[in-house]
């Protein structure tokens, strides 16, 4: 694997060989020193166009925990201010020496594009979230988070509730699911639904209440207020009363099945507070497997593969 | 011939073909216990020892050295296992991959660490596990327990108990199971 650029370019057996060397990171997260020294020497930078708090973190997390050097690149506190361009920027990152950038973009394609761009160099990009396309780490964790909780994710049905039409990580969850297996519904009023969801390997349904006893787990999308231009909904109290996952719906899930949300949570709106952090909630996990699948992530981008020992 | 190493030795990705069986499945048991039986005397009994198996090859012999331990004295020892992947001094040279998730029993604190392993060769395995074991903890002490000794030592470490010194030459392989000790090389598969 060269960069990690969306879940589509990964088959199966790549995505199971990231969930098997998480769980070599996930016992590394968990001893007297969570600190390995593998990629001693190498640069990490983040470079996030849009605000992140769990994902940037998460990935500066994973880094130095693998020893590797952790360069933070904000927009507002640097020459983008004064008009440099995407180009530039990456150009002055690459000419001081990283071993691999980590792209977050309101803008769908930035990532492939700094790949193209940083091609010759050797530079590994790494999809953080670019527009509503993808975003494959969160696919990935989401996948990992699944499979401790539910074995293997074959056979399993999966709803994905919510505003499916601006959630990346809908998109990449969708992709990996369906690679790993699971049937994926996705539950949605049909204005915060895709305009063609031609090729989808999703079924869809309107009625939240009939689809919650039928599934394994049920995928909560946070509502993005910030990129919802037009009135998509009624009222964010009309969404909920529709579309939340409240106490009483809650009780209607089987015994087992579990809760997801990729965050920051609109407690109240798609999610009730208490919901939230009930038993069948998963949601913290996510948070603490995302380290580790991000440390497989790097680990297999920046040190899997030797120099002069090919596999032929 | 755990699968790194039949990566890693020339011709890279070959097969392990036996020449000389040097130890027979009686005299890797005997091995065992006569190891089994110098950690006991070395260390006055067995309070603080933990046996710590390297993977891959290591561990069925941790195991087995537990075994003994429980046949010979009655104590059950704790045991672990160690992948030293993410500590090698190659990465970035060679291709690395973990192939198990390490599980150390409890904090290494004061404990007497007998790490295990089939094959000592370069010693830049063990001088990985060292680091790695500085994770959880400070051992007393750490001692190094391997079926084969076969020379070639490129970094200062010596074993504390050895079941057989074996001359080799670099290019030659060793196999170490439960069913002996075997000299052999590594042949390109053939189709």
């Amino acid at each position: 694997m060269r960069h990690l650029l969306s879940i589509a370019d990964l088959d199966v057996d790549v995505i199971e060989q990231v969930m098997t060397l998480t769980d070599s990171f996930v016992e590394v997260g968990e001893r007297r020193i969570p600190k390995v020294p593998t990629l001693r020497g190498r640069t990490v930078v983040s470079l996030f166009y849009e605000e992140s708090t769990r994902t940037r973190l998460s990935f500066e997390t994973a880094a130095k925990r693998l020893s590797a050097d952790v360069m933070t690149f904000s927009v507002g506190s640097s020459s983008v201010k004064k008009g440099e361009s995407l180009r530039d920027t990456v150009q002055t990152i690459e000419a001081m020496g990283v071993d691999a950038i980590v792209v977050r973009h309101g803008s769908a394609g930035v990532p492939r594009q700094v790949a193209n761009w940083v091609e010759a160099g050797g530079v590994r990009v790494i999809n953080a979230g670019d527009g509503a396309h993808e975003h494959p780490t969160q696919a990935l964790l989401d996948c990992y988070t699944l499979r401790e909780r539910l074995g293997s994710l074959r056979g399993m049905r999966i709803a994905i509730v919510g505003d499916v039409k601006h959630s990346r990580v809908a998109r990449s969850n969708i992709a990996a699911f369906t690679v790993l297996g699971a049937h994926v519904t996705l539950v949605a009023p049909p204005t915060l639904l895709p305009e063609s969801l031609v090729g989808w390997p999703v079924e869809v349904s309107h009625d939240l209440d009939a689809e919650l006893p039928k599934v394994d787990a049920v995928y909560l999308l946070r509502m993005q207020q910030e990129r919802q231009t037009e009135a998509l909904v009624p009222s964010l109290r009309e969404y909920t009363a529709c579309y939340g996952l409240t106490a009483r719906r809650a009780e209607l899930m089987a015994d087992g099945a579990v809760i997801l949300h990729p965050g920051p949570m609109n407690r109240g709106v798609e999610i009730a507070a208490e919901v939230a952090e009930c038993p069948s909630s998963v949601i913290t996990r996510q948070v603490a497997n995302g380290v580790a699948v991000r440390m497989a992530v790097l680990f297999l981008l920046l040190a899997a593969e030797g120099g002069d020992v090919a596999d032929e | 011939m755990a699968e790194r190493e039949r990566r890693i030795t020339p011709p890279y990705g070959g097969v392990f073909v036996p020449r000389t069986r040097v130890m027979d499945a009686d005299a890797v048991t005997r091995a065992v216990t006569r190891i089994a039986h110098e950690v006991i005397e070395r260390n006055a009994g067995l309070a603080e020892v933990v046996v710590v198996g390297l993977q891959t090859g290591g561990v069925r012999l941790a195991h087995r050295l537990v075994e003994a331990f429980e046949r010979i004295d009655g104590s059950q020892v704790p045991f672990g296992t160690l992948d030293v992947a993410l500590y090698r001094d190659d990465i970035g040279l060679r291709p690395v991959m973990p192939e198990a998730v390490t599980a150390i029993p409890g904090d290494l604190n004061q404990k007497v660490v007998v790490l295990v392993d089939d094959v000592l060769f370069t010693g830049r395995t063990i001088r990985a596990a060292l680091d790695a074991l500085t994770a959880y903890g400070r051992p007393r002490a750490v001692q190094l327990a391997v079926m084969v000794d076969r020379g070639h030592r490129e970094l200062p470490i010596r074993p504390d108990y050895v079941g057989k010194n074996l001359p080799t030459r670099r290019d030659e392989a060793v196999d170490v199971t439960d069913d002996g000790v075997e000299l052999g090389d590594m042949v390109r598969e053939r189709r």
